[in-house]
């Protein structure tokens, strides 16, 4: 009998012992240098994995570059990584844990903008500034907040595009709209929508799923039954890989078109062969076109034995740009540690980066006036898609 | 507008049985648990998905033997849902064992069951998400694809106002085995001394156990077969839609659970109906939805849609529409 008391009590223990020895903090200064952290939060559990898992190791990668310039000023940096599971609620919480952190003075972060809105209201109160590789929603910068700046394109500009080679390219008469309902998707698929109809084409339908779901064929066979030129989804790879998928099976054969949520390896791996004649523009550009990018995929694939993702060297250019501005920061506070007002100031006042993929100058709300749209198209099934065309501002 | 709904009416009643037949069979599971224990075991949606995976994994596992091509993809598909069933059976019997037979004994109240229930479908979600991604980092698996070859089904020759419809290999097979599973089911509960115990405990349990009859045992075997049920209808789910995550037991087993309650609860016939009309439903809604509305609702509102009829029924017949209205024992 004692025994059977016994098993419940030693697992309470393990489990008490456990939660300890998983919470034991590592904070405070190393080695008589004083600690600098740069935040990142994206998505590294849950279906967007694949694009935030890039993101931090992009980050991971150009801090590691640049440790030595910061040893000699007498700082030491690190990468504080947390995981926003692409929730909001997530973001938010994870946003107050960095805010309290002193050591934190900037974040690269949130890949999703319905995550990214919601967050850089906290950064706002505390002055903690903001990169963001991949949050391209208008409003996350429309709102003029000091913190938040992207590297990226905006979807007004992302939606559009695709609309342009859509209709013009495409020759697109009949469109069939689908959007996610999530701050992103249905924000992209709008701006999609709108410069089409401006183009002349006709919208036969704007319809919504829902997260997590996985049987479309409702929407898809009212889709295929108006016979549209092309199919437009506005929304992320593990829908958008499925609708893909189904649409195809229900015999639509013309070319499918979404946004950069479909850029990524899993786009193929969920849609398999049907994932051929399928467009996508991405605010990402194709980092293995240049010397400099086919340098940078190789040091990645070295450090982490994965390949490049899209967003890995975004990830890389947005921690870049931090690092930079807080250089300057540095010096202009007589090397010593400068505040979060300071590291905000100075890294919207970066101009002229040359990074990886993309260059950087910041305008006043936070858009890099550098930013392009690129076009892709799935020639084959297989990851990444063949570059077509890039459009700049 | 009608002509347009009823062109597009062979597609939707596929699509719609495809998916109704699962929330179907998923359906089988809560209402057989209910009517025997009052116990909605709301972990059964994640029994559901933990079927699935290891359906996956035994698929990945032959084809990384070679199986895959040197047999028949029928003989290896009826390999992974026994295997998968089987598996999932015993998952139901310890997850009964360990979490609702300790409560059931110390008669606690029902409602801490339920709550039982909820925690276990929480960590059969965390844990196979965990194992999931333990490899790649990303729980989204993708099942190789068996049985896509498409068909068309020609109405529009033999009705012209019908469309086309198309459908792959695979609708085929989760009829056929639904259907297998649903008739030897509805056998087993009304022809066999087991169905018969079934039905004597789920009538009366403390008089059946004075019949001779091992309440605890028949237990066992009704979560044994609810679970293996559910996993194997995981499988047919991972073959018809290609994909899996750990979370599809979630919205799943809510609508199987709510097909359940239209039915009327306790009731296997009423389970397999119910879950037959809320897939039919759901997909007529979004399907037609924009159309009957004029584009003021669109196909987001499908899960609104089927839900205002159940409403709309429960208020008519509360006892679910093959239920029995029961008279409160004294």
């Amino acid at each position: 009998m004692k025994l059977k008391k016994m098993v419940p009590l030693a697992a309470a223990v393990i489990i008490v012992l456990g939660l300890i020895s998983g919470c034991a903090s590592n904070s405070g200064s190393s080695g008589g240098k004083e600690v600098i952290e740069i935040g990142s939060q994206s998505p590294l559990s849950g279906s967007s994995a694949t694009l935030g898992d890039a993101i931090r190791l992009g980050a991971q990668l150009a801090i590691e570059d640049q440790k030595a310039a910061f040893e000699k000023k007498g700082f030491t940096i690190k990468l504080k990584d947390l995981d926003d599971q692409g929730d909001p609620k997530k973001g938010v919480a994870n946003a107050q844990i960095l805010a309290s952190d002193k050591n934190v003075l900037a974040l690269v972060g949130h890949l999703n903008s319905g995550v990214a809105i919601p967050s850089s209201e906290v950064y706002e109160k505390n002055n903690l500034a903001m990169v963001s590789p991949a949050t391209t929603a208008t409003v996350v910068t429309d709102r003029g907040l000091k913190s938040v700046n992207r590297i990226c394109a905006r979807d007004d500009f992302q939606g559009p595009a695709g609309a342009n080679f859509a209709v013009k390219t495409l020759k697109a008469k009949k469109i069939f709209v689908i959007q996610d309902k999530t701050a992103y998707g249905s924000g992209l698929a709008e701006q999609f929508r709108d410069q089409a109809k401006k183009l002349g084409a006709e919208i036969v339908g704007y319809e919504g799923i829902t997260v997590g779901e996985k049987d479309f064929s409702g929407v898809l066979s009212q889709a295929v039954a108006k016979k549209p030129d092309l199919i437009y989804f506005g929304g992320v790879y593990a829908e958008g890989g499925l609708i893909i998928k189904q649409a195809r099976q229900k015999g639509f054969n013309g070319p499918i078109m979404g946004g950069d949520g479909l850029d990524s390896s899993s786009t193929v791996q969920i849609a398999g062969d049907a994932v051929k004649g399928v467009y996508l523009t991405s605010v990402a550009g194709d980092v293995t076109k240049t010397e400099k990018g086919q340098e940078f995929a190789k040091k990645y694939k070295d450090k982490f034995g994965k390949n490049v993702e899209s967003y890995s060297a975004y990830g890389y250019d947005s921690a870049a740009v931090i690092l930079k501005g807080l250089m300057n920061a540095i010096n202009d506070n007589d090397g010593k540690k400068p505040s979060r007002e300071q590291v905000e100031k100075a890294i919207r006042a970066v101009k002229d980066y040359d990074g990886v993929t993309t260059k950087v100058s910041f305008n006043d709300k936070g858009d890099n006036t550098y930013a392009k749209v690129y076009i892709y198209n799935f020639e084959q099934a297989k990851y990444p898609p063949v570059q077509k065309a890039e459009i700049s501002q | 507008m009608l002509a347009h709904i009823i062109q597009n009416l062979p597609q939707v009643l596929i699509d719609g049985l495809t998916l109704g037949v699962v929330y179907a069979v998923v359906a089988i599971g809560y209402t057989m648990v209910y009517g025997i224990l009052e116990l909605i075991n709301f972990a059964h949606g994640d029994v559901f998905m933990t079927g699935s995976f290891i359906g996956a994994t035994v698929l990945f596992l032959f084809m990384g033997m070679g199986f895959l091509t040197a047999l028949p993809a029928l003989i290896v598909f009826l390999i992974v849902i026994i295997i998968a069933g089987i598996a999932t059976g015993l998952l139901g019997v310890g997850i009964e064992r360990v979490a609702y037979r300790p409560l059931r004994r110390k008669n606690a109240p029902k409602l801490i069951a339920l709550i039982t229930s909820i925690g276990i479908s929480f960590v059969l979600e965390d844990s196979v998400r965990f194992i999931a991604e333990l490899k790649t980092g990303n729980y989204i698996v993708t099942a190789p694809s068996i049985f896509n070859h498409r068909f068309t089904l020609s109405a529009h020759d033999w009705f012209p106002f019908f469309n086309n419809a198309t459908f792959q290999g695979s609708f085929i097979l989760v009829l056929a085995v639904t259907v297998v599973m649903l008739v030897s089911l509805d056998l087993f509960v009304n022809k066999t001394k087991w169905g018969m115990a079934m039905r004597a405990v789920a009538q009366d349990r403390d008089t059946a156990s004075l019949m001779t009859i091992n309440v605890n045992r028949v237990i066992s075997v009704t979560f044994f077969i609810g679970s293996a049920l559910g996993g194997a209808t995981g499988v047919l789910f991972m073959i018809q839609y290609g994909t899996i995550d750990p979370y599809i037991g979630f919205i799943l087993g809510i609508k199987a659970f709510t097909a359940a309650v239209l039915g009327g609860i306790g009731n296997i016939r009423g389970a397999m109906f119910g879950g037959v009309m809320l897939g039919l439903l759901e997909m007529f809604a979004a399907a037609n939805l924009s159309i009957i509305t004029h584009g003021a609702m669109g196909a987001e509102y499908k899960d609104v849609f089927a839900f205002i009829i159940l409403i709309l029924v429960l208020i008519f017949k509360p006892e679910g529409l093959f239920g029995k209205a029961v008279v409160e024992k004294v």
